[in-house]
């Protein structure tokens, strides 16, 4: 089973959430846990594993044979993304901007391209106690979080209970890491902008179709908005996280809540429960 | 003009309530919301659009059934895994095109997509620039920029100083398209390690692209220890920390009655947030 972690909004508690279930279930059953936020990754901050691999990520970007170049312009012509143009017989290329789809290096009518790996971040796996854990991430400057998101779930142990880390928001990374989930899990708080960027997340679900249910962190905080929307619309609250200093105090610290507060180790267990029902 | 665009590394840690404070204190400005995928700053500035448009971008591969011959030279092809028996999965679909040019019977089209919305609003605070992304939908890069230039436009018919950007989370490509060219980053980080750790990378972001930075530290009194690592840090780097906001209810409160928190407290959050636009002013000066 894949349980992912989402939220539109960011810093409502993902990290806190899906580090917590992680512990939690890790002496019931075998888990693994993906950090497929790339683009700022967290969770080894918490639960601090051993890194037994590194793997490069790389995209393929095209290479211009200059011998074999008649400068014919097909490439360019074919290139979606502007990633190579062909000025005044020459051909340039723009690596930041190649999606790597591979149609120009096929479609050259002389062969003159061949594409070569251009490394865009790592993918680093381990161990933490009993949680098999990989993260990925994304090299400083480079946009493309999407190819690490999919190099990270290429670690997915089907014989394990996975949970999945996602990024926050509801766009192209979002979609890649929570995609083929068996449940999602939004964390949200109860303010005017988590209760915004809920309901983004909420449709983003809907239209992947993946079945979800909500956790109310820093409940106490803002207003009862939020929980007036799930209560209306349907949406499942399957656990509430109180406003509480002390569990700021241990998150700022990089302490694992169900290690700072062990009572939580059964909500969580209990929130398992009631994922496993829903997905029945 | 000089623009004005807020980051962090790791979300909610406080840039839109900043921003929204920003907007209050600074004059001749325009207000742009670069988080296209999860926009919030309305929710503090109260506008009322004046202009709607729709954002096309992006191409999605359709098959026409009745002229496949069912090669599966598509399929073999797609590095993206987007067609599955003979049907495109939009969502994985990159729009690169490369089916429609390799399939022999011309049974595939690329059809643009309708991939969100853009709005410009006039509130009191002035105009506001913003977006909403598609749901699931990609090219939010594109979208950013999209709003960057239309803010740029207006500062630049209006003759107004400042464009101040609330940008989203994250170190990828809206961030990169939020920050690239602007005029300084400020970011907004707290005293957690996740904090620490997230705003050292978009530190190294604005490093890459030259963007000059400064730091405001958020609910800094929240774990002071950690508040003094972060100013070690930007010391070795040479980043001048130009606020650290403590933390209180007031931000909260603000947030709920939909307002900026320098418009509700006279206390010592509104202090540090006039402290921080002062020194930005001082930086762009």
């Amino acid at each position: 089973m894949i349980i992912s972690v989402a939220s539109g909004k960011g810093g409502t508690g993902k990290t806190l959430v899906a580090t917590s279930l992680a512990l939690s279930l890790e002496e019931k059953l075998d888990l693994q846990l993906l950090d497929c936020d790339v683009e700022e990754p967290n969770d080894h901050i918490f639960i601090k594993p051993d890194f037994t691999e590194t793997i490069a990520v790389s995209v393929p970007v095209p290479q211009v044979d200059e011998n074999k170049c008649t400068g014919c312009g097909k490439c360019a012509e074919v290139c979606a993304y502007n990633a190579i143009a062909v000025v005044k017989g020459k051909v340039l290329t723009f690596p930041d901007l190649c999606h790597g789809c591979g149609a120009c290096s096929y479609l050259c009518p002389e062969n003159a391209i061949t594409e070569v790996g251009r490394k865009i971040g790592v993918v680093e796996v381990g161990n933490a106690d009993g949680v098999k854990f990989a993260h990925g991430k994304l090299s400083i400057g480079q946009p493309m979080a999407p190819p690490i998101i999919r190099k990270v779930k290429e670690q997915v142990d089907k014989q394990r209970v996975v949970i999945i880390d996602a990024s926050p928001g509801t766009s192209c990374p979002v979609v890649e890491a929570i995609r083929e989930s068996d449940f999602c899990l939004l964390v949200t708080e109860p303010t005017p902008f988590g209760l915004n960027d809920l309901t983004l997340a909420v449709e983003t679900v809907q239209k992947l179709g993946i079945p979800y249910g909500v956790i109310l962190n820093r409940a106490g905080v803002g207003d009862g908005k939020t929980e007036e929307y799930c209560l209306k619309k349907n949406v499942p609250i399957l656990m509430t996280i109180p406003l509480d200093t002390k569990i700021a105090e241990l998150y700022s610290r990089g302490i694992p809540l169900v290690e700072g507060l062990p009572e939580f180790r059964d909500i969580f267990l209990r929130l398992f429960d009631s994922i496993g029902e829903m997905v029945k | 003009m000089k623009e004005i665009v807020v980051l962090s590394g790791k979300g909610g840690t406080g840039k839109t309530s900043v921003v929204g404070s920003l907007a209050a204190l600074a004059r001749e400005k325009v207000m742009a919301d670069c988080d296209v995928d999860a926009a919030d700053l309305h929710l503090l500035l109260s506008p009322s659009v004046k202009e709607e448009n729709e954002f096309w971008s992006g191409q999605v591969a359709v098959i026409d059934n009745e002229k496949c011959i069912e090669c599966g030279l598509c399929q073999d092809l797609c590095r993206f895994n987007a067609i599955d028996d003979y049907e495109v999965d939009p969502i994985s679909c990159e729009g690169c095109g490369f089916c429609s040019h390799v399939c022999p019977v011309e049974a595939i089209t690329m059809k643009e997509s309708l991939s969100g919305h853009w709005f410009v609003s006039d509130s009191r605070y002035g105009p506001l620039v913003n977006a909403r992304l598609g749901i699931a939908q990609e090219n939010s890069g594109k979208l950013v920029a999209l709003v960057r230039k239309q803010a740029s436009e207006i500062t630049e018919r209006e003759n107004l100083g400042y464009i101040i950007s609330d940008g989203p989370p994250g170190i990828g490509c809206p961030v990169i398209s939020s920050l690239s060219g602007a005029s300084l980053a400020l970011l907004v980080t707290e005293p957690t390690l996740s904090g620490i750790h997230d705003m050292e990378r978009v530190l190294q972001v604005c490093h890459h692209f030259g963007v000059p930075a400064l730091v405001c530290i958020n609910k800094y009194d929240l774990n002071e220890d950690n508040t003094r690592r972060i100013e070690a840090y930007c010391r070795s780097q040479q980043v001048e920390i130009a606020a650290k906001i403590p933390f209180d209810n007031v931000v909260t409160e603000a947030i709920v009655q939909g307002k900026p928190v320098v418009e509700c407290s006279e206390g010592r959050v509104t202090d540090e947030l006039k402290r921080l636009w002062q020194c930005i002013t001082d930086v762009l000066a």
